[in-house]
């Protein structure tokens, strides 16, 4: 049981940690990258534009 | 179309499929009905022959009664929405809205006055407090988000909903759940666990209803006009996404038989607290926040008429906010059987919840950003943007009460429930108000609501029941929990339990009296809803939408 614990403790703090901080970066590079501004920014008006 | 006009009428597959379907299903009912090992499951039975049976007669009536070809998609290069589904959904909102928050005040005041259950066993606390839950959770909650996420995905996507009968399936399918289930409670059927009350058949049948909305929400989204799809939609495709999945994983249960509402659950002890709370929290994760963050981002740039402070940063808010949530359960189960390392894991993932938290809420409150002054004239915009206000201060409070030590003096106190009303009042409830005083005139096409005099006392009175309420609980919380913990220079406890109940008396009267209140608003809200709808002024022409009101 101990061993249990310790194998997935281990597996969490580190490749789960890495997990989501590599989630997180790469969710952040593409919100934030310069090439996709215009696209967000019209995306933005999507509820504003009457049809 | 002069061809198509020809063509002889035939059924559609759905339209047969599902008539027969439903046939089958009532004449199953029937038989089990019959042979119901309890009185209140034939009861039940009986109840989804005759929903089913009409549902038969209503396809194949329908079909007699409509033109050759379906509705088109688009008429004159405009699409031709389908906002049939979304006017009841709105409608049954209000309804159990109103339903809801009064059973809410009566189990309010039998905590202060037990009498109040008058010696019945169908209105003891112990019943109607999974019927207030549920009626303003799923049945309020509920109504509001599928109706504002079926006009939210038409409009953002420039695209009539997909399918025929199954929009209608999605909408009277639930609230039919909403019957079974609030039936089921009073009449004592209940599997025991917390927003998860209704047995096996009713999650069964839900399971059914939420397949079809996913498909119609999806399916709705793949038939878009525009290139991306809005951020409102991302939310509302985790909330049916996740709950679907939470539903599906909290409700594995076997029936005793089929003649019986009676199941077990296949997870036993501890593992099933844990599962139990991963669905919990994730109800209020994906249901009451994803969902209702998605009205946030649709329908306040909507009425400020100004565009999302930041896209950008509603994308990293979508996700950061998913990915988070998801882990934040086991907080609900701090010094219990759960191993320590799960309870820390569940706090550590509340306290990071803060940021995309209040990311969000910057998001939301910033759109207003040089446009303040609405908040003066507009008092449905008010609703809106004090909504999120309260998610700000409801997403703070919770990480604090995460903290163990913190949970050391809140849990199983009325703390608790005043944090949760913070947030379903003040966020989940504000937020849904805001949403149906935009709904209801541009879904009927009146130029304006009948009173936004109405709305300003709706969000008064309203406001000063949710003060009412939250303050007195936080006191009786804070109070109960050191009560609860005072020892004697003995090591005795200083209290017996039942001078901690006695102590609570004047705030359950006080937090009652929220409760009128909020009550008292909410019908004020059906009045002008009612009002708009059958005596406000039509917009002349069809296709436009209704101007902002102006300045009084």
């Amino acid at each position: 049981m101990f061993e249990t614990y310790k194998s997935l403790a281990e597996f969490a703090q580190t490749w789960g940690l890495l997990y989501f901080v590599g989630v997180f970066l790469a969710v952040v590079v593409y919100a934030l990258s310069p090439s996709r501004k215009k696209r967000f920014e019209d995306a933005a008006r999507i509820p504003l534009q009457e049809d | 179309m002069t061809h198509a006009a020809t063509s002889p009428k035939s059924m559609t597959f759905g339209e047969a499929g599902s008539a027969l379907a439903f046939a089958a299903l009532a004449l199953l009912c029937i038989i089990i009905a019959a042979k119901a090992y309890t009185p209140e499951y034939a009861f039940h039975a009986y109840l989804f022959a005759a929903a089913s049976g009409w549902a038969a007669f209503k396809i194949v009536d329908r079909f007699y009664d409509r033109p050759a070809q379906l509705p088109p998609r688009e008429i004159n290069g405009k699409p031709n929405y389908n906002m049939g589904p979304v006017k009841f959904a709105t409608i049954a909102g209000v309804f159990w809205g109103v339903a809801g928050f009064t059973i809410g005040l009566l189990i309010a005041s039998q905590l202060a006055f037990p009498a109040l259950n008058f010696d019945t066993a169908w209105l003891s606390f112990g019943r109607m407090r999974p019927l207030h839950t549920s009626a303003v959770i799923f049945a309020f909650g509920g109504n509001v988000l599928i109706a504002t996420s079926l006009y939210v995905v038409q409009r953002t996507s420039r695209a009539r909903l997909v399918g025929d009968i199954a929009p209608w399936f999605v909408v009277l399918g639930y609230n039919f759940f909403i019957v079974i289930a609030g039936t089921g409670y009073l009449l004592g059927i209940t599997q025991g666990k917390e927003y998860a009350e209704p047995e096996w058949y009713a999650d069964l049948w839900l399971t059914v209803v939420w397949v079809a909305y996913l498909l119609v929400f999806l399916g709705t989204v793949m038939r878009r006009k525009e290139p991306h799809i809005y951020v409102a939609n991302w939310f509302y495709l985790a909330f049916i996404l996740t709950i679907a999945v939470l539903h599906l994983g909290n409700n594995a249960a076997i029936p005793v038989s089929i003649f019986s509402p009676k199941s077990y659950i296949v997870w036993a002890g501890v593992q099933d607290a844990m599962v139990q709370w991963w669905y919990g929290h994730n109800a209020v994760g994906f249901f009451l926040t994803a969902g209702f963050l998605a009205i946030m981002y649709y329908f306040i740039p909507k009425r400020a008429e100004r565009p999302v402070y930041s896209y950008r940063l509603s994308i990293i808010h979508f996700w950061a906010l998913i990915f988070l949530y998801i882990w934040a359960g086991p907080h609900h189960l701090h010094y219990t059987a759960l191993p320590d390392w799960a309870q820390t894991l569940g706090m550590t993932f509340s306290i990071m919840l803060w940021m995309p938290s209040w990311g969000g809420m910057i998001n939301g409150l910033m759109t207003l950003s040089g446009a303040w002054d609405k908040l003066r004239t507009d008092p449905v915009l008010r609703l809106m943007v004090v909504s999120v206000a309260f998610y700000g201060m409801a997403t703070f409070e919770g990480p604090l009460m995460s903290v163990k030590a913190v949970n050391t003096l809140s849990h199983y106190t009325d703390w608790t429930i005043g944090h949760v009303h913070s947030g379903a009042l003040g966020w989940v409830a504000y937020v849904s108000f805001g949403a149906i005083y935009c709904l209801v005139p541009w879904l009927w096409n009146k130029e304006r609501l009948y009173s936004l005099k109405a709305v300003s006392w709706h969000f008064w009175i309203s406001t000063l029941g949710i003060v009412l309420y939250i303050s007195s609980m936080w006191v009786a919380g804070i109070l109960q929990g050191l009560m609860w913990r005072a020892y004697t220079s003995l090591g005795f406890l200083e209290y017996s339990f039942i001078e901690t109940v006695e102590a609570m008396h004047p705030f359950y009267v006080i937090r009652a009296l929220g409760g009128v209140l909020f009550v008292g608003g909410s019908l004020i809200m059906a009045w002008n809803v009612w009002k708009t709808i059958t005596s406000a002024k039509d917009i002349a022409v069809a296709e436009e939408r209704p101007l902002l009101v102006a300045a009084e």
